[in-house]
């Protein structure tokens, strides 16, 4: 556990070095220098007392070491009413320490400016780079992962973990190491001046340590265990906002603000400990150090009092001088410790959320070793010849061999699945011994029950998911050899779950293609039979589509998505459900526009509505993984099956 | 805004004002600490004795002791407060959208309603914590230990009197420039957040079109930009503690500099040694409250924006409202619509419903048909007043909807929604929801009817199968069917059902129906279907188009004069039939 956690730190760290190899030790040193600075008044504070001491005590001596500075402290001694004494004794050496102390301050200033800016600067950075990593990863993770983690999962990387590291960079990093140094620093300077005080500070922040690990301890589980009372809350407040109109038409609001009391209160009990825990600690250290500055100053008075040597590594004589500045030196120690300890949850819960951010970065990504590609074709004499532009023509080409030299197929959308298996789970097989051909141009459906593995199928043609056995051919060639962005550019598809995306209406229709004009986007609408609606909306084309596309209904959302892929124009097609929430008379519409566009193309169907099939080159009839009936419509219903069964109601299709 | 959060604070008034009262009795004796220590240390000069030195370290363990427990005490306070205004405020949203009406519904989307139940909510504690403890502390310690300053160092408190103006002024600049940007910064990283959840949903979409290069590229833009105006806001921030270490150096150099001269020439007599040190104290204690108090701003700037949010939750008036004095039985289960008029919002433009009339007789089954658009599920949300008509009156059992108790209504005219969902828990629960009281008896009666209890009594489990969030875990048939028979616990006197046996297989739709008609002949039925075969044996079936009834007849009636009924029919029973 724990080295797992320094394991995260020391990635974390790293991935920040890399993001900025000179910024960030530039940023380490300047905090480091400043750390260094502001505990150095200690040692001028003494130096400065001790020689205030000496000249109370001999105010009586004369002058000795008038000497420099002489403009300075005539001019304070005017002030004084022009009396000659002791200050013109101990004045210059007093000024001039001063003085080392404003350049030092100066540096330390510079140092200050320099470093907070920086550390502005890195946190929003390493995140927006960390964002992007994790964005760009996401869009190579294969389909599977979307499939099998759930997507509120997936943005609380974004949102949830990403913003704990944001607390955790720019906080408590820095002011670990500042504190840090400071600690260090003055723990020298004891040293320096005094060892008997230094051990009675060092056992009170001993016993200081003592107190942050139970308190921060306490605090930090409250912490987690309210997160997860919240993670709580959320989920039912999501599930009952979500059916919030079936809990209206069934009264049951006394009910759900029962259920919802008793997640709520459960939330407020975690909080309000984790916010005691966490507000206490921060009294009783300052306390703590109150009183152990109380025993310092007792100590030291003793030590004085007694006479008792000193012990230090500067040989300095306990006095006054020595007890003062180790006075604040306490109480700067016990304020650093303090600001240390509050930093604790930042740093559980960043180091948590670091985790998280580097296992989706560890996701193995999807793997292609296509080497096969589709590219646009113009025909002269037979002979398919590449070309930039699109033509509508297409063909497969095939590199290897010698360079500058390559194989061309034509492509024509013959389609074949050959003996396939495949499952998603380990032993629990979907499909079994798939075998079927589609010839170009052929309109090939899918129907059977949920979970019969229509939709599967077509999860293989675009190699969302691979094959266990058997093989699909696209025109001969083997899909494993294609690569797989041109496999699914060959491929429209269309879901009966439509994602848009928050933009305008056009520029929705664009994401088909994202070369093509106004003009061809509304000649695809027109064709979808999404025209009509799309121009009565306030903005028509110009209209934006929110991305839960909540101003569409769901058979709208559809005709876009079918726009979209129209604009799109592939050679092959497949169409999921596509018009599951489209009435059965404007179905017919999109059909027919849809006929129109894929004539001589190859399209797969699977629906639901036997309406939508009826009109199929071929029917495959699914059970169970396997292809139970196949033939047309008319040969199905001859056939007196499971189709003529579904045809005719007895069996129900979801 | 304020008193409407304010309202939500109730029984923990007491813990919000108890508070800032401990937080100033700690912060009097944390200011009077260092005094008395600055006295210890001159006795510690002028050479004391042991009891003198051992009482006053006494004295000052005490005075720790009793800053502690008030400190303590405060922390404990404050968490309680803010806690439990966070709590109240939680359930105050909650209980009211229980009482939104459909209307309210609409208007917020269920995302944001939970980010306001949660995310801001926390926000607001946060803030209100440090509302009731720093604000009221950095203050306070900013008087006293000026004021305790003043009274030891005399004239040398005077460099204060520079030096936390110079700071003051820096700290509310810096303030005033980043409460904007912060503003805008989050509304954009909202905006990041959600463009990356509509990636996530819509990946299928993405992946087939080949399109992750382009929205890298897209979701890169939109974070540069993020994180620019975020470094802004940031950078503008980080000059508040090289303020703050300016006005510390410039406070401790003249101390040591004018402070050790003024010791020195008044031989101890106007300042003394443990007065130096204990003015250094101060001025860490005055610049430190005001730095504190400045971060005390950004965090109610960032809290500002989720109080609005919570506060047009919390404003935001039920549509539709209990008569003063409700009737609670309905005569029977008619329904009448006269000259109905009804539109979604205020300002959309076409009408979803216009000048609708309709009667419908106790007991009639009541077929409705029309394509995507044309009000059929409008036309059935004002029955059990879900909405209220903009013109004209719905009458129910002879009585206009608006006079009859909202909950005893919706108890009598039971409606299946398109959109139908089950709640996780098991499936006896989920049926729970129709009648709380129902016997298991009357539950697998439901059920029967229903068509449903043949397959939860092949289930393991039975009716104690757990539902998953949303009932995916049944299929949509399955859970058309217990969405039926939930209904049917409430034995109402109008049922509707809005195309809620789409999913059904053909046969089992008719069984479901011949069961209606059978045993609860004297409920009025109405069935709103996409096939014609669900209605065709209906009393009477009424054809939508485009918010008007366009005709109503029985099935071979409109058959043989309707057009579009004719479309309908024809479109699913006999296209493709001549390509087959």
């Amino acid at each position: 556990m724990a080295k797992k956690k320094t394991h995260t730190v020391r990635r974390l760290l790293k991935t920040v070095f890399q993001f900025y190899p000179v910024i960030l030790p530039l940023t380490v040193v300047c905090i480091i220098f400043n750390g260094v600075i502001s505990s150095i008044p200690a040692l001028f504070m003494q130096n400065i007392i001790a020689m205030i001491e000496d000249s109370l005590k001999n105010s009586f001596d004369l002058v000795t070491e008038l000497t420099e500075n002489n403009s300075i402290f005539g001019l304070m001694r005017s002030m004084e009413g022009g009396v000659y004494d002791s200050w013109s004794v101990v004045g210059g050496s007093i000024l001039r320490l001063v003085g080392i102390l404003a350049v030092l301050y100066v540096f330390s200033l510079l140092s200050g400016i320099i470093y907070t800016q920086l550390v502005a600067v890195i946190p929003q950075g390493t995140l927006k780079k960390l964002r992007v990593k994790l964005f760009r990863r996401m869009q190579e993770m294969p389909i599977s992962y979307f499939d099998t983690h759930n997507h509120g999962d997936i943005m609380s990387h974004y949102t949830n973990d990403i913003d704990t590291l944001r607390q955790m960079i720019s906080q408590s990093f820095p002011q670990l190491l500042i504190s840090g140094t400071v600690v260090v620093t003055i723990f020298c300077i004891m040293i320096y001046l005094c060892l008997w005080l230094a051990i009675v500070v060092v056992a009170g922040v001993l016993v200081i340590l003592v107190i942050i690990k139970r308190i921060g301890g306490g605090s930090a589980k409250y912490f987690v265990r309210q997160q997860k009372s919240l993670g709580e809350v959320e989920g039912y407040v999501e599930e009952i906002m979500n059916g919030q109109k079936v809990v209206k038409v069934f009264c049951h609001e006394r009910a759900s603000e029962a259920e919802f009391d008793a997640l709520n209160d459960k939330l407020f009990r975690e909080a309000e400990k984790a916010n005691k825990y966490a507000n206490t600690l921060p009294p009783i250290l300052n306390n703590v150090g109150n009183v152990l500055y109380v025993i310092v100053a007792v100590v030291g008075g003793a030590l004085i009092l007694f006479g008792t040597p000193n012990v230090s590594i500067s040989g300095i004589v306990m006095g006054v001088s020595v007890v003062i500045p180790f006075l604040n030196m306490t109480k700067q120690f016990v304020g650093n410790i303090n600001q240390v300890s509050q930093q604790i949850n930042a740093v559980i819960m960043g180091l948590a959320g670091a985790e998280r951010v580097f296992a989706l970065l560890d996701e193995p990504a999807e793997t292609d070793d296509g080497h096969v590609y589709l590219v646009n074709v113009t025909q002269e004499n037979g002979a398919p010849v590449e070309c930039a532009a699109h033509t509508g023509h297409w063909a497969w080409k095939r590199t290897g061999g010698a360079p500058g030299e390559a194989e061309y197929t034509r492509l024509t959308g013959d389609v074949a699945l050959d003996h396939v298996d495949f499952s998603y789970e380990q032993g629990k097989e979907v499909l079994h011994d798939i075998t079927l051909e589609a010839t170009p141009g052929q309109k090939v459906a899918f129907v059977g029950a949920t979970g019969a593995g229509k939709t599967t199928i077509a999860n293989l043609l675009n190699r969302f998911y691979d094959i266990a056995e058997g093989d699909i051919r696209y025109d001969g060639v083997d899909i494993k050899e294609i690569r797989k962005s041109d496999l699914r550019r060959s491929i429209g598809i269309v879901l009966q779950e439509t994602s848009l995306f928050t933009a305008t209406v056009m520029e929705n229709i664009r994401y088909g293609r994202l070369d093509a004009s106004d003009e061809e986007c509304v000649a695809a609408a027109k064709l979808a039979g999404a025209d009509d609606f799309i121009t009565r909306l306030p903005e028509g084309y110009q209209t934006v589509v929110s991305g839960n596309g909540e101003n569409l209904s769901q058979g709208q959302r559809q005709l876009l998505a079918i726009s979209r892929a129209a604009v799109a124009d592939p050679p092959g097609m497949i169409l999921a459900e596509a018009t599951s929430s489209i009435d059965t008379r404007t179905e017919a519409i999109v059909q027919r526009g849809m006929d129109a566009l894929m004539a001589g193309r190859t399209v797969f169907v699977i629906a639901h509505r036997l309406s939508t099939v009826k009109n199929a080159d071929r029917i495959l009839v699914m059970e169970h993984g396997r292809i139970i009936e196949r033939g047309t419509h008319a040969e199905l219903i001859e056939k007196r099956g499971q189709y003529y069964q579904l045809y005719t109601g007895a069996f129900e299709l979801e | 805004m304020i008193r409407t959060l304010a309202k939500s604070i109730r029984e923990y008034k007491k813990a919000s004002i108890a508070t800032p009262l401990l937080v100033s009795v700690e912060v009097v004796l944390e200011c009077i600490i260092p005094f008395l220590i600055a006295m210890l240390v001159n006795r510690i000069k002028a050479g004391t004795d042991m009891p003198t030195l051992l009482s006053y370290g006494l004295v000052l363990v005490i005075l720790a002791g009793f800053s502690l427990f008030f400190g303590a005490m405060a922390g404990n306070t404050c968490a309680t407060a803010s806690c439990g205004l966070a709590r109240n405020l939680r359930k105050d949203m909650f209980y009211r959208i229980q009482g939104y009406s459909f209307e309210n519904i609409d208007r917020f989307s269920t995302a944001s309603l939970v980010t306001r139940l949660t995310t801001d909510v926390t926000n607001v504690q946060n803030a209100y914590m440090m509302i009731i403890r720093t604000a009221i502390r950095c203050p306070l310690m900013l008087v006293f230990a000026f004021a305790m300053a003043f009274i030891m160092g005399g004239r040398m408190g005077f460099i204060y009197l520079i030096t936390v103006p110079i700071l003051g002024v820096g700290l509310t600049l810096v303030v005033r420039s980043t409460m904007p940007l912060f503003k805008r910064v989050f509304k954009k990283y909202d905006a990041l957040n959600h463009s990356v959840q509509e990636n996530v949903k819509g990946m299928r979409v993405v992946k087939s079109f080949v399109r992750e290069e382009y929205e890298s590229e897209k979701f890169e833009t939109a974070a540069e930009d993020v994180c620019k105006d975020f470094t802004k806001a940031e950078r503008i921030l980080a000059l508040n503690s090289p303020m703050m270490q300016f006005c510390m150096y410039v406070g401790v150099l003249f101390v040591m500099s004018f402070g050790s001269y003024t010791v020195i020439t008044s031989r101890g007599l106007d300042l003394d040694v443990g007065q130096l040190s204990a003015l250094l104290t101060y001025s860490f204690m005055i610049l430190n409250s005001l730095m504190m108090l400045s971060m005390v701003f950004v965090m109610i700037t960032i809290a500002d924006e989720s109080s609005h949010r919570i506060v047009e939750v919390l404003t935001e008036e039920s549509t539709l409202h209990n008569p003063e004095q409700p009737r609670y039985t309905l005569a029977d289960g008619s329904v009448e619509f006269d000259h109905v008029s009804f539109r979604y919002a205020k300002t959309a433009e076409r009408m979803a419903l216009s000048d609708v009339s309709l009667r419908i007789r106790s007991g009639e089954t009541i077929g409705i048909v029309g394509g995507t658009g044309s009000a059929k599920s409008t036309l059935i949300q004002l029955i059990p007043r879900l909405y209220d008509p903009g013109a004209g009156t719905v009458r129910v059992g002879g009585a206009d909807v608006r006079a009859y108790d909202l909950e005893a209504l919706r108890d009598q005219v039971a409606v299946v929604l398109q959109k139908n969902l089950l709640f996780s828990g098991t499936i006896r629960e989920n049926l729970r929801w129709g009648n709380k009281d129902a016997s298991d008896a009357e539950l697998e009666e439901a059920c029967k009817l229903a068509q449903a209890h043949e397959f939860i009594s092949r289930l393991p489990d039975g009716y104690d199968t757990y539902i998953e969030q949303g009932g995916t875990n049944v299929s949509g048939g399955q859970r058309q069917r217990l969405c039926i028979a939930r209904a049917l616990l409430k034995k109402p006197k109008i049922l509707i059902l809005d195309d809620s046996t789409s999913a059904v297989d053909t046969r089992t739709d008719a069984l479901i129906r011949n069961g209606l008609r059978a045993y609860i002949p004297e409920t009025t039925k109405i069935i709103i279907a996409q096939r014609t075969a669900s209605v065709q044996d209906a009393d009477r079936i009424i054809v939508m188009d485009g918010g008007r009834i366009h005709a109503v007849g029985t099935h071979a009636e409109l058959l043989a004069g309707n057009e579009i009924y004719r479309e309908i029919y024809t479109s699913q029973n006999r296209a493709g039939e001549d390509v087959g």
